[in-house]
């Protein structure tokens, strides 16, 4: 356990160096979210539709003006979970999960240069396990892909999200999702890239993955605008459970309870569990050989 | 007990034999080498030994460790210098040896203090905090060794250990291979195509083509066993069988006829040549060019198989594989 570990951090830290020895790599992966946020996010301002111009508004008796504002309220609350998230807020924090799925499958490929460069047959005469050769890559994966969400939040706070934290503990928790998420992803994403040889291919399962599984989570728009059956899709998605409970933590400063955040915590938790299973059952298979 | 022991290894793909049925023995401290063309199965028998890969059927051990039934156990007598350079570009020489320490599990200090001892054997100490990237192709293969000797390995597997190298640099690999089995008391096993090298470097050479062995015995023996030097005619007006003509003159042992090249193998080329030109003249045949070659493994090479060492082939993929670490090698 304690060696496998330390081989875990060894290859990991291989990895990371060769990232932040080159910038330019990091802001690479991190310019597509940038442009979902930046362009989709303000030109599709959901929340500037339901406001009602001032001077129409001036035109109206006291009464119906706060009958109007009730009913607006109403209908953010059921798209977005609160009146008080605007639409720049909402998408800024579904990037922060979008640039996960970037990143786990930008490491993924990062197995076939591996193979092609004749590092991964020097590694697998080595005496370290199966496994750390994948999971050494996962925990690269999670540094890098926390890193670049914490960027993404960070240069959405000056384009004007409006991050409502609670204390420290929600901060934790928003943290312990992003590593639950990126995990979990880069794992699978790994894991089934393990055997492919040309990283064409693995651009053509990165498209594959990640585009539909972006499309049908709730980072572009509310779960509750989609027909049925993408909200069935919607909930199985494990992007969803993530970003929604991003939303609740970051956004809702002091109203959130830990009856919204249960649900997705324990659907991100067991969806870990069983991609960690998935990820050392076939490197093990895969990895018996180059 | 052997250092490297192989018993009828074969390895097939699909429909190609790769390995077919390969057995040899390597004693301790032996520098042994495998001489043969591109895909002639050399470095699938690396794999197999050094554990990456598993063999469709044969048995093989590592200083007694079989390498089907324990393989934690070879891998960690063994040391591994791939083809291509795996050393990490980024990475300064001393952040590749550490992560190569890191990943055999010996303590930081004593990483470090073995760290500064590889680098000082291979001539590298000056340049331990550079990055990969600004070596030189024969500092990179120094390194690539260095990393496989970390953990003190008693055997050592090197293939192709100067493809793409410069003359001088080759010259001072070797000295390094061999100070490292005379001095460090280690097991060599590598793969070559240059015919000089295992020439020059081995102790006993196997001679492969097509995945079988078609000889093995010291450099010494194996020319000897030609019998004497090669004599090779361009010549036109083959009418007859001319083996049958110069088959009987005196210190003549062979002779072949292809394509209008005639090889003659003969004692001693200096007093035969004379005796074969005259014959050729005699039957009307026209030489164009003679040459003699003295003894050298290609001839060698080109008695057991029929075919030229130099006559190389491979995949498509291993050619590019090759290409890019011939590249690499020189930037």
């Amino acid at each position: 356990m304690i060696r496998a570990f330390s081989e875990i951090s060894a290859l990991a830290r291989r990895e990371l160096t060769k990232w932040y020895r080159s910038p330019i790599l990091v802001f690479m992966t991190s310019v597509q979210p940038l442009l979902w946020m930046g362009l989709y996010g303000k030109a599709l301002n959901l929340t500037g539709l339901l406001r009602i111009p001032d001077d129409l508004l001036s035109q109206l008796p006291p009464e119906a003006t706060s009958r109007i504002a009730d009913i607006t309220n109403e209908v953010l609350s059921r798209f977005f979970g609160s009146a008080e998230i605007d639409f720049f807020s909402y998408i800024a924090v579904g990037m922060m999960g979008v640039i996960l799925l970037f990143t786990s499958m930008a490491s993924g490929m990062s197995v076939a240069w591996d193979r092609r460069l004749g590092f991964l047959g020097k590694l697998l005469c080595t005496p370290i396990k199966r496994s750390s050769i994948l999971f050494g890559k996962v925990s690269a994966a999670v540094v890098r892909g926390v890193a670049q969400s914490l960027l993404v939040m960070l240069i959405g706070l000056s384009l004007g999200l409006r991050l409502r934290l609670a204390g420290p503990a929600e901060l934790l928790g928003a943290l312990l999702i992003l590593v639950l998420l990126c995990g979990s992803f880069s794992t699978i994403i790994i894991a089934l890239t393990l055997r492919i040889r040309t990283w064409e291919y693995h651009i053509a399962i990165g498209n594959l993955v990640t585009l539909p599984l972006m499309f049908t989570s709730s980072a572009l728009y509310p779960v509750s605008l989609m027909p049925d059956w993408l909200r069935l899709l919607a909930s199985v998605n494990p992007l969803t459970h993530g970003i929604e409970a991003l939303r609740y933590l970051l956004l809702l400063g002091e109203s959130v309870t830990s009856q919204l955040i249960t649900p997705h915590l324990v659907f991100l938790l067991a969806f870990s569990a069983s991609s960690y299973l998935l990820g050392s059952y076939l490197s093990s298979i895969s990895l018996r050989s180059i | 007990m052997p250092a490297i022991e192989a018993e009828n290894l074969r390895k097939i793909f699909g429909q190609v034999v790769a390995v077919d049925g390969v057995s040899f023995t390597v004693s301790e401290r032996e520098i042994f080498g495998f001489l043969g063309p591109n895909g002639a199965g050399k470095t699938t028998t690396i794999n197999i030994l050094t554990t990456i890969m598993r063999p469709t059927s044969g048995r093989g051990a590592i200083s007694g460790h079989d390498i089907l039934a324990e393989p934690d156990r070879v891998r960690e007598v063994i040391g591994y210098v791939p083809q291509d350079l795996t050393v990490d570009d980024d990475l300064s020489g001393y952040e590749n040896l550490m992560l190569q320490a890191a990943l055999y599990h010996l303590p930081r200090s004593e990483a470090r203090s073995r760290v500064r001892e590889i680098l000082r054997l291979m001539e590298l100490d000056k340049f331990a905090d550079k990055k990969v990237a600004a070596f030189s192709g024969g500092m990179k293969k120094r390194l690539e060794i260095g990393c496989a000797l970390i953990h003190q390995p008693s055997v050592l597997f090197l293939d192709e250990p100067t493809l793409g190298l410069d003359v001088q640099t080759r010259a001072k690999i070797w000295d390094y291979i061999r100070l490292l089995a005379r001095d460090q008391g280690v097991t060599i096993f590598l793969t070559t195509h240059y015919m000089d090298e295992a020439d020059s470097l081995c102790d006993r050479v196997a001679i492969i083509d097509n995945g079988r062995i078609e000889a093995i015995d010291s450099p010494t023996n194996l020319k000897t066993s030609l019998g004497g030097d090669l004599i090779e005619l361009e010549a036109e007006h083959i009418h007859q069988d001319v083996g049958a003509a110069l088959r009987p003159l005196e210190g003549v042992n062979e002779v072949s006829e292809n394509n209008g090249v005639i090889r003659v193998w003969v004692e001693r080329g200096e007093l035969v040549l004379p005796l074969v030109l005259s014959e050729l003249t005699r039957l009307g045949v026209i030489v164009r060019r003679a040459e003699m070659k003295r003894k050298s493994l290609d001839e060698v090479f080109l008695r057991l198989t029929g075919r030229s060492l130099r006559d190389t082939g491979g995949s498509r993929d291993e050619v590019m594989r090759r290409r890019m670490t011939i590249r690499r090698m020189r930037s």
